[in-house]
């Protein structure tokens, strides 16, 4: 029954990939999804800096920008920064607790698909009559008066892909809390593990509130609610509270990943253990609980009065104080250390600086009397973009760099990568940092243009310039890609050779099994701790025998697609007779499949030990 | 796989089990008694006609709250060896709804 080093056709492989249920394999799934929306919310923000670099232009209309502005923030968001950190979640935290799978594979596999076809549901608005324009935060004053059907869009397209993510975060709690291998106690799990874990608590939290909003706007949208009517009794700004109850977590729920994926390359290519572990989890922890406790700092200029945006304003600041406390730990692992610029340090490196700016102007936009003048201007659209594309992205980018080999076997050239880093580093500021200045001189955001003689030109023209460094960076990296992927070398178990934690002791990629026998973790730094003794592997916990591996299945994919057909049902179901029967059919394939999936006893199956032998043999000699 | 079984005397582990669950049993007769006291109470409360509002919704509120604990820990087993997360992640998710209840409440005008 194994399926270990056999050839396959083109068929088989998509097959494979259609109903795998192994957690490297998702990895790769959410890579190739989120890379692909990565690329079209790039796209879209190509055609933004476009449309603004001179004043009066007329490239695209003003209702096409308002839509290709909300797309571009929804889909970086939902569809390419979440989607990308699952894909580093899934590809590197299971081996790293030294796990051989995620808890519950089958929800893994669930989870994807729901998100690939809510991202899918979501981007077919633009054929089908008109995107969303109303933003990312759809505010709902704005959103009811919407005439096209792009609203109904975003609220089934992130229902959908909002109950994948749900899924992925208690997965991956499960995971971690009960999955780590002999000896891992919470106080040894790498920095990325315990980022992982923190995030997947704030996913909890967090994404109730989003699905409940996006209920009641289904409700007033589709089906004749009334929650956000103001005429109708009900009242817009719950909308607004619902929204950044979840919205702010959402920030941390992205850069917490990314300060996981940094506090590891910190360490590795310094060659020295983190500086600080426990007090990096005391802050890790400390921002996530923080993170629930400040979410109308995002509304000081709707009307809360003076006692709830002061106790707001002060709430959002105490966060820049573990903030602060991990800036310093990963200096100070620096310092000292036997540093090696790889492409994943230096954007390591690249990202303290650039991630400082994007805090400190979140503390001047938490100071809720400067945030008037600040408020939705290119102020705000520069500090979020710092926080975001500084913190996020460029660990995105770190860490695909950094695990590549883990995930595909292959080094990314070092010389392209350094490119491209380049590229997007002076890209980066040359595209934001201006629009600090921008927003300071009363440029308003979500503007389709402007008009000349303002002093908005220049500006606007060096930020135009920098969006196309960053196109030209990401290009780079495509090539770099290709590139690996046809001639690259492969490579051995621990390809940066400093690797420290437990993913590096297994070959590349990890076979499906991930361990062949369960290891023993005797400190932080699992693997590091053994090459220090001489050890070319882990120390064993088991004896080696049969590995109990689940089986694949189509069933995650059919109830993910019932829920798209049933959303275009009842999107539909006002206008067309069809509608509703359409909707009813993709509910009944969806609860189909999940009853197929409680009535087949599936036991899963053992990859004997002789074949486990075998294919150890195999890797060891790769 | 197999390392959890640790039976060497059955019998001891038998009569041991035993004791524990005749004293399990006796809590969740007591709790159960006095949730069926608490209920009572709880329904004298809204009767009584010299009670105002003001004191029996807070009243209930709070009989509701010792309920629910009761309910946890007697019967859904929360005082047993390896709940200690499960109660961090309810304790956790009642205080951040609670936080973001208090704040509506108190500072945050709709």
């Amino acid at each position: 029954m194994s399926t270990l080093a056999r050839k396959k056709g083109v068929g088989a492989v998509i097959w494979d990939y259609l109903t795998t249920v192994d957690h490297k394999k998702i990895a790769i799934l959410y890579l190739i999804a989120g890379g692909f929306f990565f690329l079209l919310g790039g796209l879209e923000a190509m055609i933004i800096r476009i449309q603004l670099a001179v004043p009066n232009n007329d490239f695209i209309s003003a209702g096409f920008y308002n839509e290709v502005l909300t797309m571009h923030g929804t889909t970086m968001i939902f569809l390419a920064a979440m989607p990308l950190v699952f894909a580093m979640m899934n590809a590197v935290v299971p081996i790293q607790i030294g796990a051989r799978d995620v808890a519950f594979p089958f929800l893994n596999a669930l989870g994807f698909w729901l998100f690939f076809f809510g991202g899918v549901f979501l981007n077919l608005s633009w054929f089908l009559g008109g995107a969303p324009d109303a933003g990312w935060t759809s505010y709902a004053s704005l959103s009811l008066a919407s005439p096209t059907h792009g609203i109904d869009f975003y609220v089934l397209g992130l229902q959908i892909s909002g109950f994948g993510t749900l899924i992925g975060g208690i997965n991956f709690l499960v995971t971690i809390i009960n999955m780590r291998a002999p000896g891992m106690t919470y106080m040894r799990m790498p920095m990325f593990t315990w980022a992982t874990f923190v995030t997947s608590a704030l996913i909890l939290f967090a994404f109730p509130p989003l699905t409940v909003g996006l209920i009641f706007m289904m409700m007033d949208r589709l089906f004749g609610g009334n929650f956000f009517d103001p005429a109708l009794g009900g009242n817009t700004i719950i909308w607004e509270h619902l929204f950044w109850i979840f919205g702010h977590p959402e920030v941390y729920i992205l850069v917490l990943p990314a300060f996981g994926i940094f506090s590891e390359i910190f360490a590795t290519f310094s060659r020295k253990r983190l500086f600080g572990y426990s007090s990096m989890v005391f802050a890790t922890v400390l921002i996530g609980f923080l993170g629930f406790m400040v979410w109308a700092h995002h509304m000081f200029t709707v009307g809360m009065g003076p006692i709830a945006n002061a106790i707001f304003a002060v709430a959002t600041m105490a966060i820049a104080v573990p903030t602060g406390i991990k800036i310093f730990n990963w200096l100070f692992t620096m310092w000292g250390g036997s540093i090696r610029f790889t492409t994943p340090m230096i954007y390591a490196v690249a990202f303290i600086p650039s991630f400082v700016i994007g805090g400190v102007t979140g503390v001047m936009n938490a100071t809720a009397a400067a945030d008037y003048q600040y408020h939705d201007s290119y102020f705000v659209v520069a500090h979020f973009h710092y926080v975001i594309v500084g913190g996020v992205v460029f660990a995105l980018l770190a860490g695909a760099h950094y695990w590549w080999p883990k995930m595909f076997g292959k080094m990314l050239d070092e010389k392209l990568g350094k490119v491209t880093f380049w590229l997007f580093f002076i890209g980066f500021h040359l595209t934001f940092f201006i629009q600090h200045f921008l927003g300071l001189m009363g440029m308003p955001r979500r503007v389709f243009t402007f008009l000349p003689g303002q002093g908005f030109e220049t500006g606007n023209m060096i930020s135009t310039v920098g969006a196309f460094f960053m196109a030209a960076g990401t290009v780079v990296l495509l090539a770099n890609v290709v590139i690996t992927t046809v001639k690259g070398k492969r490579v051995g178990n621990d390809p940066w050779e400093d690797g420290r934690t437990l993913e590096w002791a297994v070959s590349s990629p990890a076979p499906e099994y991930n361990f062949a026998q369960t290891p023993l973790v005797r400190g932080l730094d699992a693997y590091w701790i053994e090459k220090m003794e001489g050890k070319k592997g882990l120390t064993p916990a088991e004896p080696l025998g049969d590995i109990h591996m689940p089986n694949p299945s189509i069933l995650p994919f059919v109830i993910s697609l019932g829920l798209f057909v049933a959303a275009f049902g009842f999107l539909f179901h006002q206008d067309y007779a069809w509608g509703t029967p359409v909707g009813v059919v993709g509910l009944l394939i969806t609860l189909g499949a999940m009853f197929f999936r409680s009535i087949i006893d599936d036991h899963g199956f053992h990859i004997h030990k002789e074949e486990v032998m075998e294919a150890e043999k195999k890797g060891a000699g790769a | 796989m197999a390392n959890h079984t640790h039976v060497q005397n059955p019998k001891v582990d038998v009569q041991y089990r035993r004791k524990k669950n005749a004293e399990e049993m006796k809590h969740q007769i007591v709790s159960f008694t006095l949730m069926i006291f608490l209920t009572l109470i709880a329904f004298f409360a809204v009767g009584y006609e010299g009670f105002s509002a003001w004191f029996s919704v807070p009243f209930i509120l709070l009989l509701a709250v010792v309920q629910v604990i009761f309910q946890l820990y007697y019967f859904m087993h929360m005082s047993h060896k390896g709940h200690e997360l499960p109660a961090l992640f309810l304790y956790g998710g009642a205080l951040v709804a609670f936080v973001t209840i208090w704040a509506f409440l108190t500072i945050v005008w709709i």
